[in-house]
């Protein structure tokens, strides 16, 4: 049923070299389940859902329950943050088994990996992993409730089929709902896998289908949400808690050396300071430690932390307290002049480049970013006679549950996590810090339930942050501009620091977003990896390292289809080559997102059937106004293809106008398509946002900005005006791709080509900023 | 003591008078629709009305809020304004984490009451205080055009 493989992970990471010493580190477990460890043996290699700690699961009586009134619920154990999996695993589930969507709940699992299989949600993995055992749990639920009929009719259970949120037996006209048959239904054993029938495609009532009738909205959530009832992390109300916010330390690794609280317990409201304690580095998911104030509700809390005075100590910081985000871009802007660990190698590029007639050479950056979730990280927790309790809003409710129990010194049967709906997540609550402080609050006053709260300022001053980056590109064509090299180094620091020594280069998985697996038809090649420090917690954000390397290589595509004259589009579908599969381990990329390598090959087809539908949606080589312009970009990301074409203006002071957006965009099949589109709005709206203002600078390692005055996210007048999502490919025998992420790798580099065909000013360095006001 | 009218009720709190009327509603009234996002007026996620006007509650100390109409998310339904605005977040399917889209409901039916035909631009003006990260935009300006009764303008 479900796979374990921590013990084949313990082993492969022993034997990583990038992570030596993790063990010691008492990180493993967490470094496993984000494939930190990879590369597992070739005969023992497993992939898709089954190489996830805990696997899955698809036990129908885990995940499904039907009242005698027949009402059907649906266990949905991955975590909601806006992309829609609450509805969209229901969908599933209703149309496997039959359910009519009226009568159909959801329940939101707690975290127990045990009984549910993995829980991470992150990866844009949700629906491609749990797709199949969802429909074969339904499925089975079905089936026995077809077998409760057959029983109670005494018929052949052939005979028995079940319609909408019935069973019915045709030869006698007879029909019982699924509520009389639950009660049976549930005494009889769980059908063999391999006996179960899953419905074909005209059978679905909900998946793949959009503008689906239903009496209540198809939105799980919907309603709650507009009428205010839906609750987040910070909405969970107990008698007698507590509030409290933290005081961290301003530099990574930094120390609390000396507290005085006299002024803030002198607060009305405030209750106890308290001091939390951190863990040094590598942070890990661990707290950064700190001062907690508590008291009775959030304002006092605020006011109290407020009237703190506190010293840190940042000795114990090391290098980080001189951390200057400026310097250290030039640090790796002149690291990206040598040479690199080689990751990927084709042809002889030194020869290639001396041969060539022309060449062109460019450096890309990218500054550090914060997730800034409109929910900034809230958790609630009690702890009752050695049982933890937990209310909060986590993508890894098992790594919360196990960062608890450690914490606490309990057993993880001992810590109950429950997931509140998430306002946001983007990889920021994949780490559960936030939970352990209010965990270990909880201790301080057993028995009554505390709140952290952070506020804007520390959600931006403490994030996990976005690594910077520096990509190096040069290229050498010949005098028809056929690209004869590509040379590719890509320098940034790596998550792989918050586990273990620094590896000081980007680990596998780090590099197979998008930099490896470069999909280009160019007899020379290397693609290296310098060395680069972690000076900050560096952390998951929507798409990772495929933000800096769609941008960089996405970007330097235009550049060559310019020197040579050549059309943008054109050039690329000549980069790519003829449309074919590429086995990802022949050009080096192991880790291919965790997937089956013969499954989900790099499809050269899809690539150019997302620039074609984008291109020609977009009317591409339109001729537009004076100071307007159409930008390209294609990128392939957690196995799935999009191409983005953006119509943008740029005005007199220098102000980006997106007018239109054309994202084609190839996932396999579609199960809630109205969701994907809405996946890749906000995907289009973020990107956006990455290219023009967003920047996280550091100076004495300090995080500079605190707030939203400081730190710009896109606002309603950043949105293109209209966006038009072309979903392609919706074909079952497709491997289904992620939707949550790959949307926005290619918007920053459309727009920015954009921004190029609209004015010839050529953007390299991230944000935009002000760099158009000429 | 202040006496805040939240929704038609009275209620007595023991706060002191600069508490942001946030904080108010959400840890003494226990009304937590209206969220905290960045409690200096840069987001939008706290908005309330006072006498039907949009405000960001995270600014607004209670004594301010004292002896005005406040309307909160919980009960915007009751306005039949803010009512088509949720129905039309409903049929546009506006929300993904939905954890800004209170404040913007309660920003676009302070809009539609002010003007209940603005176009583009007074949209875009009127919600430029709400942010989404989730990137919702296209279709919150959407539904405030559906919810006015305009024509499906989008391609
Ligand atoms: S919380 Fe009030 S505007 Fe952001
Ligand atoms: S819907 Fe998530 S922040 Fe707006």
């Amino acid at each position: 049923m479900s796979t374990h493989r921590n013990g084949l992970l313990l082993a492969n990471v022993s034997r990583r070299h990038f992570l030596k010493g993790l063990a010691a580190s008492g990180a493993l477990v967490i470094a496993a389940r984000w494939d930190l460890s990879l590369a597992q043996d070739e005969e023992e290699a497993s992939y898709g859902a089954d190489g996830m700690p805990h696997g899955w699961v698809d036990d129908p009586n885990v995940f499904i329950r039907i009242d005698e009134d027949g009402t059907v619920t649906v266990v949905n154990h991955r975590a909601e943050m806006g992309q829609g999996i609450r509805t969209s695993l229901v969908m599933v589930v209703a149309d496997e088994l039959g359910a009519d969507w009226d009568r159909v709940r959801v329940e939101q699992a707690i975290g127990h990996e045990e009984r549910y299989g993995n829980q991470d949600t992150d990866g844009s993995r949700s629906m491609r992993h749990w797709f199949d055992p969802m429909r074969r749990a339904a499925a089975a639920a079905r089936t026995m409730l077809e077998q409760a009929a057959a029983e109670h009719w005494d018929v052949p259970v052939a005979e028995c089929h079940a319609g909408v949120h019935m069973v019915i037996h045709e030869p006698s006209d007879r029909e019982l709902g699924f509520g009389e048959l639950a009660a049976a239904a549930s005494q009889l054993p769980v059908p063999e896998r391999d006996s179960l029938r899953l419905k074909p495609r005209d059978e679905w009532r909900y998946i793949g289908r959009e503008n689906v009738k239903t009496d209540r909205p198809l939105a799980i959530d919907g309603e709650d949400i507009v009428t205010g009832r839906a609750l987040y992390g910070a909405d969970v109300v107990l008698d007698d808690m507590l509030y409290a916010v933290i005081a961290r330390p301003p530099v990574y690794g930094a120390t609390l050396a000396s507290v005085d609280d006299s002024a803030a317990l002198a607060v009305p409201g405030v209750i106890r300071v308290v001091e939390v304690q951190g863990t040094g580095q590598p942070a890990g998911f661990e707290p950064l430690g700190g001062v907690a104030v508590v008291a009775e509700n959030t304002w006092a809390a605020i006011e109290g932390r407020r009237a703190l005075e506190i010293e840190w100590d940042t000795e114990s910081a090391g290098d980080n307290a001189s951390y200057d985000s400026e310097a250290y871009r030039q640090l790796l802007e002149e690291s990206a002049q040598s040479p690199g660990r080689v990751v990927r190698e084709q042809g002889d590029i030194e020869a290639a480049l001396a041969d060539a007639e022309t060449r062109l050479e460019a450096t890309y950056y990218m500054p550090h970013l914060a997730h800034a979730t409109m929910e900034p990280p809230a958790a609630l927790a009690r702890l009752v006679d050695g049982k933890a309790e937990i209310w909060a809003p986590v993508q890894s409710p098992q790594a919360a549950r196990d960062g608890v129990a450690g914490r606490l010194g309990l057993e993880p049967e001992d810590v109950t996590v429950n997931v509140t709906l998430l306002g946001g997540g983007f990889g920021r609550k994949s780490k559960p810090d936030f939970v352990l402080e209010a965990a270990s609050l909880a201790r301080e006053f057993e028995g009554r339930p505390v709140r952290v709260q952070w506020t804007r300022e520390d959600d931006i001053q403490h994030d996990y942050f976005h690594a910077v980056s520096v990509d190096r590109l040069e290229a050498g064509m010949d005098g028809d501009g056929k690209a004869l090299a590509w040379r590719h180094r890509t320098l940034s620091p790596s998550i792989g620091s918050l586990f273990g020594p620094d590896p000081k280069h980007k680990v596998d998985f780090e590099l197979g977003m998008g930099f490896t697996a470069t999909p280009f038809d160019i007899p020379a090649m290397s693609l290296e990896n310098p060395e680069a420090e972690a000076h900050v917690r560096i952390g998951w954000y929507r798409a990772v390292y495929n933000l800096p390397h769609a941008f960089a290589i996405q970007s330097f595509v235009a550049e060559m289809a310019e020197a040579a004259g050549h059309d943008h589009r054109d050039y690329l579908l000549e980069l790519l080559g003829p449309a074919r599969q590429i086995d990802p381990r022949e050009i080096n990329e192991g880790w291919n997102y965790g997937e089956d390598p013969e499954r989900y090959p790099v499809d050269i087809g899809r690539l150019r059937a997302v620039v074609e539908k984008a291109t020609e949606e977009a009317g591409w080589g339109r001729k537009l106004p004076e100071g307007r312009g159409l930008g390209l970009a294609v990128h392939h990301s957690f196995v799935s293809y999009t191409a983005v074409v953006l119509d943008v203006e740029v005005d007199d002071g220098g102000e980006v106008i997106v007018h239109n957006a054309d994202i084609a965009f190839d996932c396999g099949p579609q199960v809630n398509p109205e969701r994907i589109r809405a996946q890749m709005e906000g995907a289009c709206v973020m990107g956006i946002g990455n290219a023009l203002h967003s920047e996280i600078t550091v100076s004495e390692g300090r995080i500079e900005q605190d707030n939203f005055h400081q730190y710009l996210i896109p606002r309603i007048s950043h949105a293109p005006r209209t966006v038009r999502v072309h979903l392609i490919n919706d074909s079952p025998e497709a491997p289904m791709g992620g939707v949550g992420e790959p949307g926005v790798p290619p918007v920053t580099p459309a727009l920015c080509n954009a921004i190029f065909a609209a004015t010839g000013k050529r953007i390299r360095r991230l944000p935009i900023g002000d760099q158009l006001a000429s | 003591m202040v006496t805040l009218t939240i929704n038609g009720q009275d209620h007595e709190l023991d706060v002191p008078d600069q508490m942001p009327l946030l904080w108010a509603l959400r840890d003494v009234v226990q009304l937590t629709g209206t969220k905290f996002g960045c409690g200096m007026a840069q987001c939008g996620a706290c908005t309330v009305h006072l006498n039907g006007e949009a405000v960001r509650s995270c600014v607004t100390p209670v004594s301010q809020a004292q002896g005005r109409e406040i309307t909160t998310i919980e009960a915007i339904g009751d306005d039949e304004v803010g009512q088509r605005i949720q129905q039309a977040w409903l049929d546009l399917g506006v929300a993904q984490c939905g954890y800004c889209q209170g404040g913007q409901i309660m920003s676009a039916t302070a809009l539609l009451n002010r003007e209940p035909d603005p176009d583009d631009a007074q949209i875009l003006e009127a919600m430029a205080g709400n942010l989404c990260r989730c990137g919702t935009y296209n279709r919150i300006r959407q539904a405030i055009h559906r919810a006015a009764g305009h024509e499906e303008e989008q391609a």
